[in-house]
């Protein structure tokens, strides 16, 4: 187990980068505590996994240092740095039993046969495949296959990290709900710094305790779910936790005084001092109510989604949505929107204008 | 042009796969096939669409007799889950393939081209190849040659379930409104109820190879015919629970009973099955959830905007869907309360008392 240091870390795949747009992953730098359950989320080609392969030795950052425990290990290689990796397909040998396949990590370490045989029936009652241990692996269901992957490596304690790159990709839908509140539970007995790589927002919220929002090539926010979504730190975040997410529309200060579409909105952020650049408000549909007065939208479509409803709406050509009551008629196809004034934020080039941002010397 | 399926079965060997099934689709209607895995969805579209043969029964298209024929002559559009394209051609000849396969005149071509791209937001790709685009472009690529054909019927087999879901959420909310208008019967399929209502449109819950239900989504979901068609349509889980209706009083076990109103008050007294839906058990009392539920939390999930639990009751496990997110512990105690006028009742014949 161990605490990570991710030191001011950059990498480019060009050998003198020039500007901020030269790297693929931009700078990173903050520590995971030791025994964290932590989510990386974003949509493919966010760097998710360009900071993976950092951190798991696949990959060598051009700028930047690495520490396992106050150890520099940026240029160990992985079968140095002690960790275990889940991917996104199962990996296993067929013709092994299940229960070989979760002992081969440990006994490729010289742990005796004793030892051996208690975690690996430990770590098959956790995944509930106690039941299959004598069976070959080649004719397992797929969803059994990344059982046993999981199994593998969860199998050894003395890892420094567990990191797991969308390991639920190949499970049914019908059982994924199971296997993600189980990787919950195993953290929480197993207590290894763990990595979980996603794009689905449910894995990430529901797995970790800190979940690292990436897009463009950068971290975007670093929050528990509630902060995700009570506070998003980018119109990025917003939009992408939460179902529909956060809408943004284009927003202008003038006498100190937020306007939207030629209204006048009422936001929490503050309007001092705020940075260049683009303005746009953020609000959660959960946050828009439909009103006599506000900013006026065409109706495009009304979604029943059973616990209730989503209006649909275009303010100009920009999409708002609404969450309506179960039983919440809408009666006309022009319609005024209000905003919540506690839940509506400003944000500027897309970070959000309270944010204080502390810029280290690199 | 109407789409009817009569009496059609399926089998394969000694399985079945359909049972005896007849459904009649409106031209111009949305239709959702949802059903777990292995419900028969699949195998249903490939019917209608002569991919398969049904082992008895009738497929009409507009009242003519097309069960033996191959698809080609049926003038439908299919879509898959993984998304085909032609990786050699460019996006523009990927959508306009299947008419110039009908020797459909050029400048006809190009309006229908025009008109499709732009409603699937293709125009600044045409000229590129299918694996330059990212997956939600991939499968409106393919959704673009289904749609530029004008076709009879167009089945889509759940072709959105391999992106990302915010491209998901992006793309079901404009499928309806790229479909509407069109006159093709529209046949979906997919294992997600969330999907199911959104699409809208009408619904056939599908279970082990059975339609359960065929109807408006939207009542298909507020009013199961029967359990079958309530489970299918519920994610999370439905709770189910067997009870006493006694002395006008709901009795779920001894620790849980709450006086009969709304439709439990009219059953005759006797042994039904209790089902409802996670989101009417919730964390905390409010004016409409007030039969408290005392369970050991199991399982938690969070999803953006809004947290499920799980927990025991009894020997049950039963599922709270709530808005927001809710801070539990796993093996924490908790009172979860029920809205009991939302609980559905079914009869030992497993059909809804009403």
């Amino acid at each position: 187990m161990a605490k990570i240091k991710l030191d001011n870390i950059r990498h480019s795949y060009f050998p003198n980068p020039k500007s901020d747009d030269d790297f693929a992953l931009k700078r990173v730098h903050f520590d995971w505590e030791d025994g964290g359950a932590y989510a990386l989320l974003g949509p493919s080609g966010c760097g998710k996994t360009t900071l993976l392969n950092i951190i798991s030795g696949l990959l060598i950052p051009s700028h930047g240092k690495l520490q396992f425990d106050g150890q520099d290990v940026t240029r160990l290689s992985p079968k140095d740095r002690n960790i275990a990796q889940v991917f996104q397909f199962p990996v296993i040998y067929d013709t092994m039993t299940v229960y070989d396949n979760l002992a081969f990590p440990l006994r490729n370490r010289g742990v005796n046969e004793a030892k051996i045989d208690a975690k690996v029936r430990e770590i098959a009652a956790m995944l509930e495949i106690e039941d299959m241990l004598s069976k070959k692996a080649a004719g397992l269901s797929p969803d059994n296959k990344q059982k046993i992957s999981l199994g593998r490596g969860l199998v050894r304690e003395d890892v420094n990290v567990i990191m797991f790159d969308e390991p639920l990709t190949v499970i049914d839908p019908h059982l994924k709900w199971k296997l993600r509140s189980k990787l919950k539970e195993l953290h929480q007995q197993v207590k290894t710094t763990m990595i979980y790589v996603t794009h689905d927002q449910t894995e990430a919220l529901t797995f970790a305790d800190q979940v690292v929002v990436m897009n463009f090539g950068q971290v975007l926010q670093v929050g528990t779910p509630q902060a995700l979504f009570d506070c998003p730190e980018h119109t990025f975040v917003g939009h992408f936790i939460g179902s529909p997410g956060m809408n943004v529309l284009p927003a202008q200060v003038k006498d100190g005084q937020v306007w939207v579409a030629g209204q006048a909105v009422e936001v929490s952020s503050s309007l001092e001092s705020l940075p260049e650049g683009k303005l746009e408000i953020g609000v959660r549909p959960e946050y828009v109510r439909i009103s006599d007065t506000g900013v006026e939208a065409t109706v495009r479509n009304l979604m029943d989604v059973g616990r209730h409803k989503v209006l649909e709406t275009l303010v100009g050509d920009i999409k708002v949505h609404v969450v309506l009551g179960e039983n919440q008629q809408v009666s006309s196809d022009r319609v005024h929107l209000q905003f919540e004034p506690a839940n509506t934020r400003l944000y500027a080039e897309g970070w959000l204008v309270d944010l204080q941002h502390e810029f280290e010397e690199v | 042009m109407k789409l009817e399926l009569r009496d059609v079965s399926k089998r394969v060997g000694a399985d079945i796969h359909i049972h005896e099934t007849s459904l009649v689709f409106e031209p111009g209607a949305f239709n959702v096939l949802l059903g777990a895995t292995n419900a028969g969805k699949t195998t249903l579209m490939k019917l209608m669409a002569g991919l398969d043969m049904p082992t008895s029964g009738q497929v009409l298209y507009g009242g003519v007799d097309m069960t033996k024929a191959p698809p080609q002559e049926r003038n439908i559009s299919f879509v898959h889950q993984f998304f085909i394209n032609y990786p050699h051609l460019s996006v523009r000849d990927n959508i306009t393939s299947p008419l110039r396969l009908a020797k459909v005149r050029p400048e006809e071509i190009k309006r229908r081209l025009d008109e499709t791209a732009d409603l699937l937001r293709l125009g600044p790709m045409l000229d590129r190849r299918p694996h330059e685009l990212s997956g939600g472009q991939q499968q409106r690529c393919a959704l673009a040659r289904a749609i530029i054909k004008d076709s009879s019927a167009v089945f889509l087999d759940e072709p959105l379930a391999n992106l990302d879901y915010k491209l998901r959420e992006e793309l079901r909310s404009e499928l309806p409104v790229i479909f509407s208008n069109r006159g093709a019967v529209v046949v979906y399929a997919t294992s997600e109820p969330a999907e199911a209502l959104m699409l809208g449109g009408y619904t056939a819950a599908m279970y082990e190879g059975h339609v359960s239900q065929f109807g408006v989504t939207s009542e298909v979901y507020r009013q199961p015919a029967n359990v079958n068609a309530a489970q299918v349509f519920s994610d999370p889980p439905l709770n189910v629970a067997q009870i006493e209706k006694r002395d006008g009083k709901v009795n779920l076990s001894k620790q849980f009973n709450w006086r009969a109103r709304g439709v439990a008050a009219d059953l005759p007294d006797g042994a039904y099955t209790l089902a409802v839906r996670p989101h009417f058990v919730r964390p905390a009392a409010d004016e409409s959830a007030q039969i408290p539920l005392h369970g050991e939390v199991r399982v938690t999930e969070l999803s953006g905007s809004e947290s499920v639990a799980h927990f025991n009751l009894g020997k049950d496990i039963w599922v709270s869907q709530s808005d927001g997110l809710h801070p539990y512990k796993v093996g924490e105690q908790h009172d979860f309360y029920l809205d009991d006028t939302r609980c559905f009742f079914f009869g030992a014949d497993g059909r809804r008392v009403v």
